[in-house]
């Protein structure tokens, strides 16, 4: 057929997930859409035509489940739902753990009713599993299995009846058009299509399709392996597609469901198996379809004698064959999580990519909001496609880390794990200085960043039980005392912390001040010099980011955010710069390093170095200026995010090791200590209650929420503001609050300290849920060596958080009893922030 | 120097795939002789005439009516020896592959199944079919005597030409015990009823989009209205929904009905090479690209269990069935 | 009885054939591979005698390293033993492969005893040769007949048969030791269970170095058939289309009377 030659979108593959893209947009308004589609309807032949289409709704992501859920409701009304039920059996006791960690966060995330079952519970359920191999299950009954076709078809046919959507089946892209980095036409087989807006829904050929336009779309095709095996005696007489609880075995990476008569299982197990997408076959010359490729045997033969185990009687049945076996294409990202948005490369191109069938409707929901209005009702920062790095593109870091990624798709993945794979990328001046001071690295941005150093180690004798000392394997994986002794040499002394992660933005121009104003939410229009702390908002008042800006002359502005997020905040603000080019951005990461020098003797270290004036009334509290270091000219701003005086130092990043080397020698008089940012980022933050975004702030929370509202709004209009107007003029749904573990001594005796995510609920264990129906649950988690306490962070409905309430903590299936601290901002330690102004 | 072609007739006429092979050595500028087993007769003699052929071996032996592959295959060695035959050709036929591969067993010399062309030379060039003609190689084959079979429709038989009759001279062959082992023992009856597949007129054919066993009663209704045959691709068979003797393609029947109408068949090349001889090809799929489309001649985009009830209604509409 | 199945390592090819760029070879990179349809219920037909009267069945194949895959694909379905003729996986034509079985097959007799029977497709779904069965036959002083579709084998003699031409069977009486080339359509094979699976795996292969004879025909290089593509006439949509389909059938004159 002919393509139309003009679209007001164009969303290329009708898997599920272009489907449910067509659908969405048309939901919400859009007309002239034009689904491209290279393969045959109703099944083209990517991903979604051999998924296993089950749905189990549980994940330690906050933003991956609400994803899940909320594509399960709309599964569920098309009518292509099939409830069975999942379990998740547990082979260890290490699994075990992980279940009932599994459990919490189904409460964090609002699922009720899953509950702990044991092997003759399992038993009873699966009747034809063996039960002595498995020490019990994770149960949760509204997991279910879809129709993922037929609900494609219903999304594509209801964007029809609405006078919405051409579709335009067996025509393939060809090229894409950029002008002036903006997307205007689409080149296929059979016609041009101009557009201004695109969708790349491809799946596994994503990338060769934004490759077209000059973009990127780091995901890697790989291989699954699952087999389908039959006719099942027992299943026989069964009406049902599934009658039984689909069956997750974690720990070796299966899973196993009834099919029909049938019954298949499929396997994370095996080595990552990774294709390039310009290698996936035609359709024409594959035997069954381009992402059906042939079975490897060698790889699956163990996981078969894993299955056998499970289930003898299905799997042993000599009667019982194979009766299909191949290697589905996925798609695998660097960090795993999807890739959604907006190419930062290309305007209006849009990517809808590596989005399983379990999340699809509610994904492409998220971005037809996203694209319709720019506020998307889940916050999806962390699939955000403007997230990645340039180093994150490259074919080695993605084949490094989906390979590294792959066998942890049911592991047990501690919040804290670290990637060992295509490290080192990034480092600091300093990086040698601090291996050889025994750094742990933990890598953020591509990052080398110091998380503790062992050198500090005598510190924990010096502190002693101050120290927090944790006894229980988990909360000690990826952690060490030595950071919270170096939190209080920081308090006692100073500490020196590298900060090179930064991402820095320089703006300049005539209009740059009016351009920062109408984003950011305090007033940049202030005296050179001044730093200004600010959070961003999108339209309806959602926190989209939080960071500091420096005015360093009338027309130049330096903004400093997250390594975690600023290429996201990149995007933000590449995205507002005025038409007319009155404001310019230059990303000025890579031209400085940063260092941290804090507390009570951080102006005794920086006054030995430099002859300028660092005095309190010469250098007051949020300002900068420049000071000459040991003949190196930095930059100095006097901020914190630890609660102690002291400075960020911002120096070219050549000289960054001269710095570090001034400030180390000169330190050494004051017992200077480096530390790292398991106190900057975790300890010292929480006792002073400062917000991180991705924690406490998300988009689903605003700032009276958040206990960020200052006493006025400023006049000049910025984003979000009106909504951020009307917020403060209503009782807030919750309020965010810091909680201290009144007693962290669990049933076994040993001291327990959550590390974030877990259920916030009453003493009784019922769940907290807000006005606006969100659960309550820890933002932030972490030692408070300063008062003594593990912290929690914790968004509670006003009668919940009052300053002295009891409440209690969900952990690994205990109760933990919890005070709230504090209600509000207040900083626990320090809370006249008398250090910070000394 | 001659080229002995195997000639294999029933009824009195020479098969239609002999008449290929005919055509292919008549084209290669030698002599042509051809060897047929069993009864000469004049209607035969008249369906050999005009066709090149210079002598027609006859070799009617009493011990070669019933079919024995390796007795035929001694009867053309001891021909081709006496004639010194360069060539000897026969139909790409079961039977002509069969005894043309005992040919090349009996004179430990290479057999080159399935040509659908020759080029010439010595060592000889030609071309042959793989994957059921699929795809094509091209070889050479040094051999003192070239052994070939010519496969179906490659050419066309060429139309006789007016002359003479070729001369017919007999020869009797020296036929061994082992060599008259294997034969045909005995007949049995099709044990069938129906329209046979290999002789339908009209075949409906059903494949993985039929999608049950019962689902083919649709297809057969429509069947029944139509005198047709019921086919089937490789996938249907081997789920158990109608039996290996209902299957169309390279490792079934192949079918050359006026009018095949492939249901809910993607057309991979296993199926595709079965029906290429039909006629016409209608097909019925959801699908508008799927490959039976590249063969197609007609086609309708619908659920075969919509379109095939509804065909059938209309069937019975119009005449009145 | 004890059974030897010859069969070959093909692949499972789609809709297209791809080729290699220098045109010697289909591109395999993207494709599994099988045991040649017909040689299926070879194996299949071999291993129901077995269970039926007792014996072994062995499997053997001409082919590089990886086509043990199907020795083993065989075996899970209940092949007792396994001999791979093992090649650097260039193309052996019919010629060079019978001489090899034929090989193979007097050193197994030599070591064994004879096989009663010995089954080959009645021709490899790539290159289509039909021969090799019956060399081996030859070369052997083996009864051989091609084309089989149905067998019984009892007391020493073996029944064949073959469909004939206008419908019906042929039927053969072969004393055995003998030789077939077999249909698919002779049995429906079963699918391999996971047991099956798991105990082939851990079976031993035997492996031989075969040598190869020269004579046979040398492949120059493959090309695919010149396009026979139709101009599709899309007639309609649906249950609607119904009319126009039976106008199409009078026009064809298939409607009859």
């Amino acid at each position: 057929m002919t393509v139309p030659d003009r679209a007001r979108v164009v969303v290329i593959g009708a898997g599920i997930v272009g489907s449910s893209m067509v659908y969405h947009l048309a939901r919400l308004g859009w007309r002239d859409i034009v689904l491209l589609e290279k393969g045959m309807l109703p099944n083209p032949g990517g991903s979604t035509g051999h998924a296993s289409n089950f749905i189990f709704l549980t994940d330690h992501s906050k933003e991956m489940t609400a994803f899940t859920l909320e594509s399960a409701n709309q599964y569920r009304e098309l009518g292509v739902y099939d409830e069975t039920g999942g379990i998740e059996v547990a082979r260890t006791p290490e699994r075990m753990a992980e279940l009932n960690r599994r459990i919490a966060s189904s409460h964090s995330w609002g699922i009720d009713g899953t509950r702990l079952l044991t092997p003759q519970e399992v038993k009873e359920m699966v009747p034809f599993i063996d039960e002595s191999v498995i020490l019990g299950g994770f149960y949760t009954p509204e997991v279910g299995i879809v129709d993922s076709l037929q609900a494609g078809t219903l999304m594509r046919q209801k964007a029809q009846e609405m006078g919405a959507l051409t579709v335009a089946g067996s025509v393939e892209v060809t090229g894409i058009d950029v002008e002036d980095g903006h997307v205007r036409r689409i080149h296929t087989t059979d016609g041009t299509v101009e557009a201004e807006t695109v969708v790349i829904a491809c799946g596994v050929w994503s990338p060769r399709i934004a490759k077209m336009a000059g973009a990127s779309i780091p995901l890697t095709p790989a291989v699954h392996q699952m087999i389908d095996i039959g006719p099942v005696p027992m299943f026989e007489n069964t009406t049902r597609e599934v009658g039984y609880p689909i069956v997750r075995d974690m720990d070796t990476n299966m899973y196993e469901r009834q099919h029909g008569t049938g019954f298949e299982i499929g396997s994370y197990a095996h080595r990552a198996i990774l294709m390039v997408p310009d290698d996936i076959p035609s359709i024409e010359a594959s035997a069954l379809s381009p992402t059906m490729l042939p079975f490897t045997q060698e790889d699956f033969d163990p996981q078969l004698e894993d299955a056998l185990e499970l289930f003898p009687e299905i799997v042993g049945d000599e009667s019982v064959g194979v009766k299909l076996a191949i290697n589905g294409l996925l798609s695998l990202t660097p960090d795993g999580n999807p890739i959604i948005g907006e190419t930062p490369e290309v305007k209006g191109l849009w990517s809808a990519a590596a989005i399983w069938i379990k999340e699809a409707p509610g994904i492409a929901k998220t971005i037809a909001e996203w694209m319709t209005t720019g506020e998307p009702e889940i916050d999806p920062h962390g699939s955000d496609i403007a997230r990645f790095y340039d180093h994150h593109k490259t074919a080695q870091h993605i084949a490094a880390r989906t390979t590294e990624g792959y066998n942890k798709t049911y592991g047990i993945v501690h919040p804290q794990e670290q990637w060992a794979s295509n490290r080192p990328i990034k480092l600091s001046p300093a990086y040698e200085r601090q291996k050889a001071l025994g750094a742990e690295f933990f890598e953020a941005a591509g990052w080398e960043r110091p998380y503790w150093y062992n050198a500090n180690k005598p510190l924990i004798e010096e502190f002693g039980d101050a120290v927090m000392p944790r006894t229980e394997e988990w909360e000690s994986r990826w952690w060490s005392p030595i950071i919270n002794a170096e939190h209080l040499a920081m308090r006692d002394r100073v500490g020196l912390v590298d900060l090179s992660a930064f991402v820095i933005f320089d703006v300049t121009g005539p209009g740059a001040c009016d351009y920062l104003e109408r984003l950011c939410v305090n007033r940049v229009d202030v005296p050179v010099g001044r730093t200004v702390y600010t959070p961003l908002l999108n339209g309806s008042g959602g926190i989209l980011a939080d960071l500091t800006i420096m005015r360093l002359g009338r027309d130049l502005f330096r903004v400093v955010t997250g390594g975690g997020m600023g290429m996201r905040d990149k995007k933000i603000f590449t995205d507002a710069l005025p038409a007319d080019g009155s404001a310019q951005l230059h990303d000025a990461t890579n031209q400085w390093t940063t260092f941290g020098l804090w507390g009570p003797r951080a102006r005794d270290v920086l006054s030995a170095v430099t002859s300028d004036d660092v005095s309190h009334t010469g250098f007051p509290f949020l300002t900068s200026r420049t000071v000459d270091i040991d003949g190196v000219r930095t930059l100095a701003s006097r901020i914190s995010y630890v609660g102690e005086l002291g400075w960020e130092i911002y120096v070219p990043i050549e000289q960054g090791l001269r710095v570090w080397d001034a400030l180390w020698e000169a330190g050494t008089a004051h017992r200077l200590a480096p530390v790292g940012i398991g106190t900057y980022a975790v300890t010292a933050r929480l006792e002073k209650g400062y917000r991180a975004h991705g924690a406490e702030l998300e988009l689903d929370f605003n700032l009276v929420e958040a206990g960020m509202a200052r006493p006025t709004v400023k006049d000049t209009d910025f984003v979000g503001r009106a909504a951020y107007l009307r917020q403060r003029e209503s009782a807030p749904a919750a309020l965010l609050c810091t909680l201290t573990v009144d007693d962290p001594t669990s049933k076994s005796g040993a001291k327990r300290y959550m590390l974030g995510r877990e259920p916030i609920v009453t003493r009784d264990g019922a769940p907290l849920t807000d006005a606006k129906g969100r659960r309550s649950y820890v933002t932030s988690a972490g030692s408070g060596p300063s008062v003594g306490k593990h912290l929690l962070m914790a968004y509670l409905p006003p009668d919940q958080a009052v300053e002295g309430n009891q409440l209690a903590v969900e952990y690994f299936g205990e109760l933990y009893p919890v005070t709230v601290a504090v209600a509000g901002s207040r900083p626990l330690f320090d809370p006249e922030n008398a250090r910070i102004r000394s | 120097m001659s080229i002995l072609v195997l000639v294999e007739h029933a009824e009195g006429r020479p098969d239609r795939l002999s008449l290929e092979a005919l055509t292919v050595a008549g084209s290669l500028r030698e002599p042509v002789e051809a060897v047929v087993i069993g009864r000469w007769s004049t209607e035969l003699a008249g369906g050999l005439s005009g066709r090149g052929i210079g002598v027609v071996h006859v070799v009617d032996d009493p011990r070669l009516a019933a079919f024995a592959p390796a007795a035929r295959a001694a009867a053309v060695v001891q021909l081709a020896a006496a004639r010194s035959a360069s060539t000897i050709l026969a139909a790409g036929s079961d039977r002509g592959n069969e005894v043309m591969a005992h040919v090349g067993a009996k004179l430990d010399l290479p057999m080159a199944a399935n040509v659908t062309e020759v080029l010439g030379g010595d060592p000889l060039r030609l071309v042959r079919q793989r994957w059921a003609g699929s795809l094509l190689e091209e070889a050479t084959l040094d051999a003192p005597t070239k052994l070939l079979t010519i496969a179906p429709h490659a050419v066309a038989a060429a139309d006789p030409a007016p002359g003479a009759a070729p001369a017919v001279e007999t020869f009797s062959p020296d036929l061994t015990e082992n060599d008259l082992r294997v034969a045909v023992a005995r007949r049995l009856e099709p044990d069938r009823s129906g329209v046979s597949l290999a002789d339908a007129r009209v075949v409906v054919g059903g494949g993985r989009g039929v999608g049950s066993s019962e689902a083919f009663a649709e297809l057969e209704e429509l069947a029944g209205l139509l005198g047709a045959a019921v086919g089937v691709s490789r996938v249907v068979t081997s789920q158990g929904w109608r039996p290996h003797s209902m299957q169309i393609g390279q490792t079934g029947m192949r079918i050359a009905p006026d009018l095949y109408i492939a249901c809910g068949i993607s057309g991979a090349i296993q199926h595709i090479v079965g029906a290429r001889a039909a006629k016409r090809i209608l097909a019925i799929n959801t699908d508008a690209e799927a490959p039976i489309m590249s063969v197609a001649d007609y086609a309708v985009i619908g659920d075969l269990h919509q379109v095939v009830p509804a065909i059938s209604a209309e069937v019975r509409r119009v005449t009145g069935r | 009885m004890n059974i030897l199945v010859c069969v070959k390592r093909v692949p499972a090819t789609g809709g297209t054939i791809v080729l290699t760029a220098d045109s010697q070879d289909i591109d395999t990179r993207f494709l599994g591979f099988t045991i040649s349809p017909h040689e299926e219920c070879a194996v299949e037909e071999a291993v129901r005698i077995v269970e039926a009267q007792g014996g072994s069945a062995t499997v053997l194949t001409l082919g590089p390293d990886v086509a043990s895959e199907q020795l083993r694909d065989a075996m899970a379905i209940g092949i007792d033993n396994a001999v791979l003729l093992q090649t650097d996986g260039s193309d052996w034509d019919a010629y060079a492969t019978a001489g090899a079985i034929t090989d193979a097959i007097r050193t197994l007799e030599t070591e064994a005893g004879a096989f009663d029977l010995i089954l080959f497709g009645n021709e490899a779904a790539d290159t289509g040769d039909f021969q090799v069965g019956i060399r081996v036959a030859t070369a052997l002083g083996r009864p051989v007949v091609s084309g089989i579709k149905g067998i019984t084998a009892a007391g020493g003699q073996v029944e064949a048969r073959r469909e004939a031409a206008g419908g019906g069977w042929e039927v053969f009486d072969l004393a055995m030791p003998a030789v077939l080339g077999v249909k698919e359509g002779l049995n429906l094979p079963r699918y391999p269970s996971v047991p099956g699976r798991l105990r082939a795996r851990k079976k031993e292969i035997r492996t031989i170095v075969p040598t190869r004879r020269a004579g046979g025909p040398a492949k120059d290089r493959l090309r695919l058939p010149e396009g026979t593509e139709s101009q599709v006439e899309v007639i309609g949509q649906g249950p609607g289309a119904a009319p126009a389909i039976v106008e199409l059938f009078q026009k064809l004159g298939v409607l009859g009377r």
